[in-house]
């Protein structure tokens, strides 16, 4: 980028004051000039590079220098022309063609046996050699599948209230990857506005056949049937496994007992208590609890409706002694069904899915007036006409309109990046208080003056996001990839000298 | 006599136990009748597994199955003959069936399958010397580490009904990756990458790693096939092989042959008419959602792809309906390209073909899928409100759901099409795309209704009953 440019695009933010702006027509493409800066400024291509090459950039002779250039990226533009296939031979490249583009959307693909790009030309050669054979184990998570279970948002919507599934969704995959399956090296993403991405890159793992990846996604899945069979989640048999007898005591009981009931209100009509007798097998204790809920509905007690009746509804069902253990199975099925991770298995059985970039913007569909921390407080009701006014300003083709009509300043309507979620303190993730693209460009913009800072961002909220990609995945994995390209190099050696021996 | 020898290059004959891992094919003197006959022999048991299988039998069921078709069919009068027409019939097949992906794709899991239940029958001794042929030499758990996981040990064995591990169990301790389909199943205790395999589980191992083996092996004898064999035995095997071949398979639906294309304004009609209930229901979700899961779009639309509907229409059909829901900028970026994809247009040139009825019924869908076939994965009440909706009722029903209880569900489908169609249906109903298309031709005949080129359809004709 020319400095011009760099002086331009800091114009531009000057200007950003939000009544201005809110005045003023806004600029017709201004969210790719925002775009612009972020990638020119803030994005951290370098990471990327060395991420997606696993210690090849190196001087070692075990290096495979190709590997880079195998990797499928795909970009998405702002005109929605979406390009496939695309392939770098560097750093220099990658980061050059990103600025070039200013795609509204990265994504990442598998690396190829060939330089992806090329595959036409391989194609020709008729022997099927352009095949993906590496790609990241990875997970995708999405909120709007856990519409049956939540109450106070549907659809693309989060809240504190559902966001939580989502903390346990990454507790209960993340330490089974790392206890059941023994991988280290695991990066969870923000993907923007509704579920987390998660990105796992042991070697092992990248090297895993469909068929294996498709065993560890099953592996996680207790979800059996849907809306056209009866069970949601079955349980059988006279225990339950390891992993989820240990899911379930660490993390999903307490879960649903003490956050989940309440905030969702989920016995408190008859409606939402129907739901969950649905799932018990017995009649005569469904009848029972029925007839207890019908009546009691005006009960003055002080404590919460929805925790008296899960107790009354465990106790009958645990004490079904002649019943025996299917009743007991029973609360851990409900348990189950409102809390286990629902994960997108098709994501993770194939190894040629694509899945966003960490650090992306999430693209203009993310203009979400929802997620302001300062709307926080607002009634549902407006909630739902400022998404309605949003969802006119994205199918509408005034895309500028309605920003003019809407009651909050700008900054809250720009892109949220797909920032990592650290793990170890998920619980500490708000997903309302993610750096926007707006939010950030205003930070450089103050404190563009004072510099003395090595990189721009540093000034800004997305530093503390990109420290925490480097030193808790970034460089562990790079330390390990070393050691391994070191290992392999050395084992290669001994063979070829062996066979020269003999 | 004439007689025909495999490949002619190896010499050593690796029978040990009487399950053969065929790892190279054998020198021996085939007479071209044999040749044939052992390959149909095979086949049959092969077929019968595969029919098993689409009903969803249980592993038991299928074992005592596999036993009795291999007793049935693979019996030779002299009984030192047995062992040599098992590989033969082995390395026939594999001739005939490695030619094409979907070849492979039928043949390779119905072998391992087969391997897999003969190996259990076979003896704790045989079994280890079959390991061992297969280099799984693994070290059983010492008795100190038993002790620190019993307890997990004894949870998994309780969690999926097996008998609790006593003092002197051994069990192996290998890689989560050479035991897929027992991680898939939660069928092992799994710690730090390990899977604690019981001996009664090593059976999972060993087809592992034969369906491995066998599955590169055939992309060789694809190789050699096309290299060399079928020019060299143009006049003999060759087209033995190819009469052998696509028999089981039925025909390729994966492109509409004989048909003339359906456009999209008739479509409504022809889910009503001639759609298979699994179709039906993916249509009529479609239409209310305007969308479908992966599962959903790939079942329905490669079965429109093999119905004739064109790539310009299909891409405007799902527009139609996705762009209510996710915009057409969405449907345009996200979806479109799959839908090329089926039809082969973009990335991998490969033609993607209509699943099959067996392909569909061993699918589990999940929540918010529409996909799988209703007979299998609908509850009963989901299912008669189903089939009430297509015209089906009273007797016809029960006997559908009787069907249904006995895990007949290509049969079950089956006597709901004579039941609709008022017609019967003598082959079965193996293909939602056959079903479409007996459907059509039965419509055609009774008042023209269907699509008139409709008759040139070439069957292809069932070897075996
Ligand atoms: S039997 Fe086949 S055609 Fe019939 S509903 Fe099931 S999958 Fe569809
Ligand atoms: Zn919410």
């Amino acid at each position: 980028m020319t400095r011009e440019e760099v002086e331009g695009g800091r114009d531009e933010m000057e200007i950003d004051g939000c009544e201005q702006r809110e005045a003023n027509a806004i600029p017709e493409g201004f969210d790719a000039n925002y775009l612009k800066i972020y990638y020119g400024k803030l994005f951290p291509h370098a990471d990327i590079y060395k991420w997606m090459s696993y210690g090849n950039d190196g001087k070692h002779p075990g290096c495979d220098q190709s590997y880079f250039g195998r990797r499928e990226f795909s970009f998405t533009l702002e005109n929605d022309i979406y390009l496939r296939f695309q392939s770098f031979y560097g750093a220099y490249e990658l980061e050059n063609s990103i600025r070039e583009n200013c795609p509204v959307k990265i994504d990442i693909g598998p690396v190829y046996s060939v330089d992806p790009a090329k595959r036409r030309a391989y194609a020709q050669t008729g022997d099927n050699v352009f095949t993906p054979v590496e790609r990241e184990l990875i997970f995708d998570i999405d909120i709007t599948d856990y519409d049956d279970v939540r109450y106070c948002c549907s659809g693309a919507d989060v809240c504190f209230a559902c966001w939580p599934l989502m903390t346990i969704a990454i507790k209960v995959i993340d330490t089974s990857l790392r206890d059941d399956f023994g991988f280290n090296h695991i990066l969870w993403v923000y993907s923007g506005r509704r579920g987390v991405h998660c990105w796992v890159c042991d070697g092992k793992a990248r090297r895993l056949t469909n068929e294996q990846r498709g065993a560890i996604a099953d592996y996680f899945r207790v979800y059996k049937g849907n809306e056209n069979s009866h069970k949601k989640v079955s349980l059988t048999g006279h225990a339950l496994h390891p992993f989820l007898a240990r899911s379930y005591t660490e993390v999903l009981r307490n879960f649903f007992e003490l956050k989940l009931l309440p905030s969702q209100n989920l016995f408190s009509t008859e409606e939402r208590y129907e739901k969950i007798l649905d799932m018990i097998h017995d009649e005569s204790v469904k009848s029972e609890l029925r007839g207890k809920w019908q009546e009691n509905r005006r009960s003055t007690s002080k404590e919460d409706i929805n925790v008296i009746r899960w107790e009354q509804l465990k106790i009958l069902l645990q004490s079904g002694k002649q019943k025996g253990q299917g009743l007991r199975r029973g609360i851990e099925e409900i348990v189950f069904s409102y809390t286990y991770p629902r994960l997108d298995m098709e994501v993770s059985k194939h190894m040629n899915h694509l899945l966003k970039a960490p650090f992306c913007v999430h693209p203009k569909t993310g203009y979400c007036p929802l997620l302001n921390n300062s709307q926080y407080g607002l009634p549902s009701a407006t909630l739902y006409i400022l998404a309605f006014i949003f969802q006119l300003c994205t199918i509408g083709t005034l895309g500028v309109y309605p920003l003019k009509v809407a009651l909050f300043s700008i900054s809250s309507v720009l892109g949220h990046v797909c920032v990592p979620i650290d793990p170890k303190k998920c619980e500490e993730f708000d997903p309302t208080t993610v750096p926007t693209l707006s939010k950030l460009l205003q930070e450089l913009n103050m404190e563009g003056a004072k510099s003395e800072v090595e990189n721009d961002w540093d000034k800004t909220s997305l530093g503390k996001s990109i420290r925490f990609f480097r030193t808790s995945f970034l460089q562990p994995l790079l330390k390990s990839c070393k050691e391994e390209i070191e290992s392999s190099y050395k084992t290669k050696l001994q063979h070829s000298k062996n066979s020269i021996n003999w | 006599m004439e007689s025909a020898r495999s490949h002619r290059k190896s010499i050593a004959n690796d029978v040990v136990s009487t399950l053969p891992l065929y790892r190279s094919a054998p020198a021996l003197e085939v007479r071209l009748e044999d040749f044939t006959l052992f390959a149909m022999d095979r086949l049959r048991v092969l077929k019968g597994i595969s029919d098993g299988l689409s009903r969803g039998k249980k592993t038991e069921e299928m074992e005592q199955l596999a036993k009795d078709l291999w007793r049935a069919n693979m019996r030779h009068p002299q009984a030192s003959e047995v062992v040599n027409k098992d590989i033969i019939s082995h390395f026939v097949l594999r001739l005939v069936y490695c030619r094409t992906e979907d070849l492979r794709k039928w043949f390779l899991p119905m072998e391992t399958a087969l391997f897999r239940y003969r190996f259990r029958h076979e003896t704790a001794e045989a079994q280890r010397s079959l390991m061992a042929e297969f280099d799984l030499s693994y070290k059983a758990v010492s008795n100190s580490e038993f002790e620190s996981v019993k307890d997990k040990l004894c949870q998994v064995a309780r969690s999926i009904g097996m008998s609790l591990p006593t003092a002197d169990a051994i069990f192996y301790k290998v890689p989560f990756e050479e035991v897929p389909e027992l991680v898939a199943g939660r069928r092992v205790f799994i710690h730090k990458g390990h899977a604690y395999v019981a001996s009664t589980q090593v059976v999972s191992l060993v087809a592992t790693q034969f369906r491995s083996h066998l599955s590169k092996a055939l992309i060789l004898t694809n190789r050699k096939w096309t290299s060399t064999i079928r020019e060299q035995e143009k006049d003999r095997l060759a087209p033995i092989v190819e009469a052998l071949c696509t028999s089981y398979l039925g025909p390729d639906y994966s492109q509409p042959k004989g048909f003339s294309e359906i456009s999209l304004k008739d479509i409504d009609d022809l889910v009503k008419s001639s759609f298979p209930l699994c179709m039906r229901h993916l249509f009529e979700k479609l239409r209310e959602d305007h969308h479908l899961k992966h599962g959903g779009r790939m079942q329905l639309g490669l079965f429109l792809k093999g119905v004739g509907l064109k790539l310009d229409d299909a891409i405007a059909f799902w527009k139609a309906e996705f762009s209510q829901k996710v915009g057409a900028e969405r449907f345009d970026k996200e979806y479109a390209y799959s839908i090329r994809h089926n039809y082969g247009r973009e990335g991998k040139r490969t033609d993607y073909s209509p699943y099959s009825c067996q392909k569909i019924i061993s699918s589990t869908p999940g929540a918010g899928d529409h996909h799988g076939c209703p007979y299998r994965h609908f509850s009963e009440e989901n299912l008669r409100a189903a089939l009430n909706k297509m015209g089906v009722d009273g007797r016809a029903v029960e006997n559908v759901m009787d069907k249904v209880q006995n895990r007949h569900y290509q049969l079950a489908c089956t006597l709901t099409f004579e039941a609709v169609h008022n017609s019967s249906c003598d082959s079965g109903i193996n293909h939602p795309n056959q079903y479409f298309s007996d459907s059509q031709k039965i419509l055609q005949s009774k008042d023209g209704k269907g699509i008139s080129t409709l008759g040139n359809k070439k069957r292809v004709p069932l070897l075996f009953p």
